[in-house]
């Protein structure tokens, strides 16, 4: 495929150029990521984990490799997608770090680049560690870029009060492509809260292929915000990658807004006993928007919960994909797990898939999950109504409810009002 | 006791659902400050007329009239009903996700206060609005911060909807099967909170299977619906006959009318 030649060659000549300073371990990363790349290809729709969702945007359109940004912007440009004032942050361009927007912390709130340079064994020992490649050709994409994102290590016992905040903005105006690799870790019984956006200055068209490992410790806690608010001709793709030890708690949120086509593959491997995981996640599209949510929870351990809540809010000719896989392996009893996923669909344009994928290889557990799509539900419009609530406010009402439901899971109240203020202005009469 | 002024005053309503005449014909006067007992078997129309007063939109209404206040009742859209003043205590109360009971209250609180011309409550006031009211029926806000109906117990939708009736305030309030599924100490609380809220100026239309509830709430007039039409009216003391006699020797005089 063309486009696959391309990106190699693109490739080749940066690894040659700009990454040639890399130690050598990361160079081994990147060589064995790029071949995984090239043997792979992209995914067809002939692929199970591929089936509703055309990359075909992707690989027919030509993104070259982001350069640093020529202009950067100020304070008050970028302030519009902080979405809280307190706290540290570290902020990027077209993939490349910005100190002068950024408030690091010594080696711990810092740049991935470098971190890989004054502290590499901190990178080594994670890096690559839990997001698979070996059938992931976007995720092994990525590696093969590895060399700039955010960098977060919280040692042990320590808890970060304000949410970190990661903010990745696209120029928006050239057609470009960022590969964004964010490494998270608590040590044990450290906690955090991440907040990890994506936005874009210009309306134009880009492609962002992320990737985030976030690393629990024992009886570690990170609440993980993501918050995906693209330009809607962007394509955005993005992996997250969880892995939790005993007694940890890792609560994921992530919205999705933005993107004309955008892939969320999530991975949650609870790797200890009595771990705890929330995955809650809202998408909110129309015209033409295609979001796609791949979750895979992989209950490795015993007396772990995961509880999983995704709602779509779809209107327009939009198409919501969701996916939850979850695997509960031998010896993992007392699995406490249970997935919803409910989409609500505002015109008849709109479409949604859902598919729930239990696999569960112990015998003493407790799964559940229901999944629903449809208009909204008649019964609660007349009940609104018959209160004495219009028709158009009665509407407004229930879909915000969809929204609302997830928003009212994160604990952050002032992240929690912004998104919720987003929310408002979608959902508000044009 | 002088007769009141007419409130609701039905004539000749005939209502199918899918095609299916439920209602053949019922006339019911209800006059300002009475209060209304429904009573009759299952299937016999009772749920289907306090869902078309309502204005539920399943029912099609085939002949006949309902003049709420001397205006055709069956001209309004639903909400517009309930600015009116009419409302309906569901048997089956709806589910909202993601939307709080405080706020769902609020907002249709504000709806009528925006139709009576007055200032809509901030959440604030609202609260403090609330609070008075929750003291007067003499409960907590413990269902307040709940999305509406979602995980509550059956006596707990049944508690909201009577709740919902005290901050509303409707002129016209219709209790559909209130007292269904609920436990004997569940009835007697909302038997005594929907006591609180009869006043000279409101009027109740109470439909009920069972006598049980009226051991509690003294109708002034009661019912009885069978197969679509009523077939008897009488004072409170026809509540206690049908607890003794049943429904048969009723339904059996409607066959032969």
């Amino acid at each position: 495929m063309v486009a696959v030649e391309s990106i190699v060659g693109s490739y080749n000549a940066w690894a040659g150029n700009g990454a040639s300073r890399a130690p050598a371990w990361l160079k081994d990363i990147r060589r064995s990521a790029i071949a995984r790349f090239e043997r792979l290809g992209f995914p067809t729709m002939k692929q199970e984990a591929w089936r509703f969702t055309s990359v075909a945007p992707i690989t027919e359109g030509s993104f070259e490799l982001a350069n640093a940004p020529t202009g950067v912007p100020t304070l008050e440009q970028i302030r519009p997608f902080l979405l809280l004032e307190a706290g540290y942050r570290l902020v990027f361009v077209d993939g490349f770090y910005q100190p002068a927007l950024s408030t690091p912390f010594f080696d711990d709130i810092q740049s991935l680049a470098h971190v890989t340079t004054h502290r590499p064994e901190l990178v080594r020992q994670h890096l690559g560690q839990y997001a698979a490649t070996e059938d992931r050709p976007f995720s092994a994409l990525n590696t093969a870029f590895v060399n700039e994102g955010a960098f977060v290590h919280v040692p042990a016992k320590a808890t970060i009060a304000e949410p970190i905040q990661l903010l990745f903005l696209a120029s928006g105006d050239k057609q470009v492509v960022a590969h964004p690799r964010n490494l998270i870790v608590l040590e044990r019984e450290a906690r955090a809260s991440i907040v990890e956006t994506y936005a874009s200055l210009k309306q134009g068209p880009y492609w962002t292929n992320s990737v985030t490992e976030v690393v629990a410790g024992e009886g570690a806690r990170v609440d993980y915000h993501r918050v995906q608010r693209e330009s809607t001709k962007a394509y955005h793709v993005a992996t997250t990658q969880t892995q939790q030890a005993r007694d940890s708690i890792v609560n994921v949120h992530t919205v999705a807004f933005g993107a004309a086509l955008a892939r969320h593959d999530i991975g949650a491997v609870l790797g200890g006993p009595g771990g705890t995981l929330i995955l809650n996640g809202l998408y909110l599209l129309d015209g033409a928007q295609h979001a796609d949510h791949h979750t895979t929870i992989d209950h490795a351990a015993d007396h772990c919960g995961s509880h999983e809540y995704f709602n779509g809010v779809l209107d327009g000719k939009s198409r919501g994909v969701f996916t939850g896989r979850i695997i509960v392996r031998p010896g993992a009893q007392k699995t406490d797990s249970k997935q919803t996923n409910n989409n609500l669909l505002l015109s008849t344009d709109a479409h949604a898939d859902s598919q729930p994928q239990l696999e569960i290889y112990a015998d003493d557990v407790k799964c559940t999950h229901g999944s629903t799509v449809g208009p909204l539900d008649p019964r609660a419009l007349f009940y609104l109504e018959s209160r004495g609530i219009g028709e158009r406010e009665a509407r407004r009402l229930l879909t915000y409810g969809f929204a609302a439901e997830i928003l009212g899971r994160m604990e952050v109240a002032p992240l929690r009002a912004q998104l919720d203020a987003i929310v408002r202005g979608r959902l508000a009469e044009p | 006791m002088a007769k009141g002024k007419v409130m609701l005053e039905v004539n000749g309503l005939r209502v199918a659902v899918a095609g299916n005449e439920i209602l053949k014909g019922v006339d019911l006067t209800i006059r300002v400050g009475e209060v209304h007992a429904i009573m009759g078997p299952n299937g016999s129309g009772k749920s289907t007329l306090a869902q078309v007063l309502a204005g539920h939109p399943a029912y099609e209404v085939r002949a006949g009239t309902a003049k709420y206040d001397g205006k055709d009742l069956l001209d309004l859209k639903p909400e517009e009903r309930a600015r009116a003043g009419v409302f309906l205590a569901f048997q089956y109360p709806v589910e909202i996700r993601g939307i709080t009971n405080s706020y769902f209250l609020r907002s249709a609180l504000n709806a009528l206060r925006r139709e009576r011309g007055e200032a809509e409550l901030d959440p604030m006031d609202f609260l403090q609005f609330l609070e008075g009211k929750l003291k007067a029926i003499g409960w907590d806000d413990s269902m307040m911060n709940r999305p509406v109906n979602e995980g509550f117990s059956g006596g707990e939708k049944k508690r909201n909807e009577i709740l919902q009736l005290a901050v509303l305030e409707p002129r016209l309030a219709i209790l559909d099967e209130t007292d269904s599924g609920l436990d004997i100490d569940a009835l007697k609380t909302v038997a005594e909170t929907v006591n609180k809220l009869r006043n000279p100026n409101r009027s109740f239309l109470i439909v009920t299977h069972y006598q049980r509830l009226l051991n509690y709430i003294t109708p002034d007039v009661v019912h009885v619906l069978a197969d679509g039409r009523m077939v008897k009216s009488g004072g409170p003391e026809l509540a206690h006959e049908l607890e003794a006699k049943g429904y048969d020797w009723l339904r059996d005089a409607a066959m032969v009318s």
